[in-house]
């Protein structure tokens, strides 16, 4: 059970239970994130300043645990970061999920280091990273949608 | 179904040695993440016993070449070995005669080639393809396809909510334009076991022809092509403990002849020049290009492996495997199984309350037990059930009550973790 109880930590199956920023945002961009594979479905809202800085961010959909708990850990961790700052984190985010922590410094990803225990499960990778994939497309200011395959 | 062809020795039909199979299949005594494997996922494909993977490494040593084509020795062991499968089938399924088995790729090439070569000549604007709520994608698509590129109608018939065709609305759709119903044998999402019989009966009483999707009907019950009276019937090597890339399409003789060829190439003609081509007989019409000779002599070995053992003595074990990991599984609080039919093969899809049947799979497989999770190729099924996705459990011929009791154990440990 000690791969799984890395996997599934506290702060995973908390926002998991309760996840954060679970609403619709009104006059936001909105793109949807799918995993045609197992189903993961959200819709992602975000508010940008003019200068790319997120104002706000929310999600509404359903998926596995790992793929809810990412998408309201990113929800409360990115508002006020710029499209720059949030790339470098989805970058340092992917190198903690798919076990490349060289040179990670991880108390830069506060509680997304809960997260670490996904490089174990290669197949989960795509979970931990929808969210992601498709907070990137919201602010390249794309409207389609993205898909993990 | 006679198993007098088998080269096996054939169980008495009241003993089924479950561990003697069991022995007959190395993968199953490996183990997955330290524990012994538990495979429950035999709806995706199925193990393949030592005579299986013997006969190809025999196939390979000692008879390898192509066939139908040199005079030489092994050219001719070759086509042998490759030829007589198809009497093998031919008896497995009770077809009339070799000329209506053709060799596939699988499944959804044989539903293919129905809709590409019968349906292209037959299906015009204004009629209608009627398929069932349950179908598996690869009974869906490529009949969408042929309806979208001649302006006919897909219908579907509804589904109850145990998960069983409705039998009425089935009738109330046949009507003149139908012009052939494409049904699976059995759900590989549900495991419901359709009424093909009665399903062909009405449909040739309308004069539809009907095509059978057998991949999850040929691995857990005898097959009478004859008996059940349909037209085509499709099924894969590997979901009957043969091997991938193979399948075999049964069609009935003078409609398979009345067909155009599908894919050009060698071993489909008899003659060619630029100006004109002669078509090869059947069943060669339709087997363009070097076969997959390998696969088919598996798959030969496979079915007179699962022939020894009995079909119908199959059928009874796996039947109440079903009745106890069903029973045990509804021990569990918050555990509901989709697709409750009373007809059903030993598959079970279900869902937890309060899970994701993704972290299902996850769990389970670092308890050294295979299941499947996700939507099963079956989108429009999860929808009808309003779940984005179901955990399922398939059994074999080598599963055991006490690794359905396995599974039971481990899914406490999922509510468990989720508490």
């Amino acid at each position: 059970m000690s791969d799984l109880r890395e996997l599934y930590q506290q702060v995973i199956l908390d926002h998991n239970k309760n996840p954060r920023n679970f609403r619709e945002l009104e006059d936001a961009r909105r793109v949807e994130g799918f995993n045609p594979l197992c189903g993961d479905h959200y819709t992602l809202f975000l508010q940008v300043d003019d200068h790319d800085v997120i104002r706000d961010v929310s999600f509404t959909g359903s998926g596995c645990a790992i793929s809810k708990a990412s998408a309201s850990v990113m929800s409360s961790t990115v508002k006020g970061k710029s499209k720059e700052e949030v790339g470098r984190l989805f970058e340092t985010f992917h190198r903690l999920v798919t076990g490349d922590t060289s040179g990670v410094d991880s108390t830069e990803l506060g509680r997304l280091a809960a997260f670490s225990g996904v490089s174990e499960f290669p197949a989960r990778v795509k979970c931990a990273t929808l969210a992601w994939h498709t907070l990137r497309t919201a602010l390249d200011g794309h409207a389609e949608s993205v898909t993990t395959e | 179904m006679s198993p007098a062809h088998s080269t096996l020795p054939s169980l008495p039909a009241a003993k089924y040695d479950v561990q003697a199979v069991r022995a007959d299949f190395p993968i199953l005594s490996t183990t997955a993440h330290g524990h012994p494997l538990v495979y429950l996922d035999n709806a995706a494909t199925t193990q393949k016993p030592k005579a299986v993977i013997d006969r190809i490494v025999r196939y390979y040593s000692s008879e390898n070449s192509n066939v139908h084509r040199g005079v030489h020795y092994l050219s001719e062991a070759a086509t042998s070995a490759y030829e007589d499968v198809r009497s093998v089938v031919m008896r497995f399924i009770n077809a009339r005669s070799e000329k209506e088995i053709i060799f596939t790729r699988g499944t959804t090439e044989g539903i293919n080639l129905v809709v590409q070569t019968w349906g292209r000549k037959n299906i015009g604007a204004g009629d209608e393809v009627l398929i069932s709520a349950i179908e598996h994608h690869s009974n869906i698509v490529p009949w969408q396809m042929l309806c979208d590129e001649k302006g006919a109608r897909l219908s579907v018939i509804p589904v109850n909510d145990s998960g069983e065709l409705s039998m009425d609305d089935y009738a109330r759709m046949l009507n003149p334009r139908v012009k052939v119903v494409a049904v699976g044998h059995a759900s590989n999402a549900l495991g419901t076991i359709n009424p093909v019989r009665q399903i062909t009966t009405l449909a040739h009483a309308n004069g539809s022809l009907v095509l059978i999707d057998g991949a999850q009907g040929v691995p857990h019950m005898t097959v009478d092509v004859q008996a059940i009276d349909c037209d085509f019937y499709a099924f894969s090597g590997h979901k009957v403990y043969g091997p991938t890339g193979v399948g075999v399409l049964y069609g009935r003789q003078s409609l398979l002849e009345s067909m155009p060829p599908w894919q050009g190439g060698g071993d489909m003609i008899l003659s060619v020049s630029f100006e004109k081509t002669t078509y090869n007989a059947l069943p060669y019409k339709f087997e363009a290009g070097t076969p997959n000779i390998e696969g088919v002599v598996g798959l030969g070995a496979a079915l007179q492996y699962v022939s020894a053992l009995g079909l119908d003595n199959i059928s009874a074990y796996e039947h109440d495997l079903l009745l106890y990991a069903t029973r045990r599984l509804q021990e569990i609080d918050g555990l509901r199984i989709i697709g409750t039919a009373r007809e059903k093969a030993a598959v079970i899809s279900f869902v937890l309350e309060g899970v994701h049947p993704h972290d299902i799979g996850t769990i389970l497989d670092q308890e050294g037990i295979a299941v499947r999770t996700g939507h099963h190729c079956a989108q429009p099924l999860m929808m009808r059930f309003n779940v984005p996705a179901t955990g399922r459990a398939s059994f074999g011929i080598y599963n055991t009550r006490d690794e359905a009791a396995r599974l039971v154990d481990a899914l406490r440990k999922v509510v468990e973790v989720f508490r």
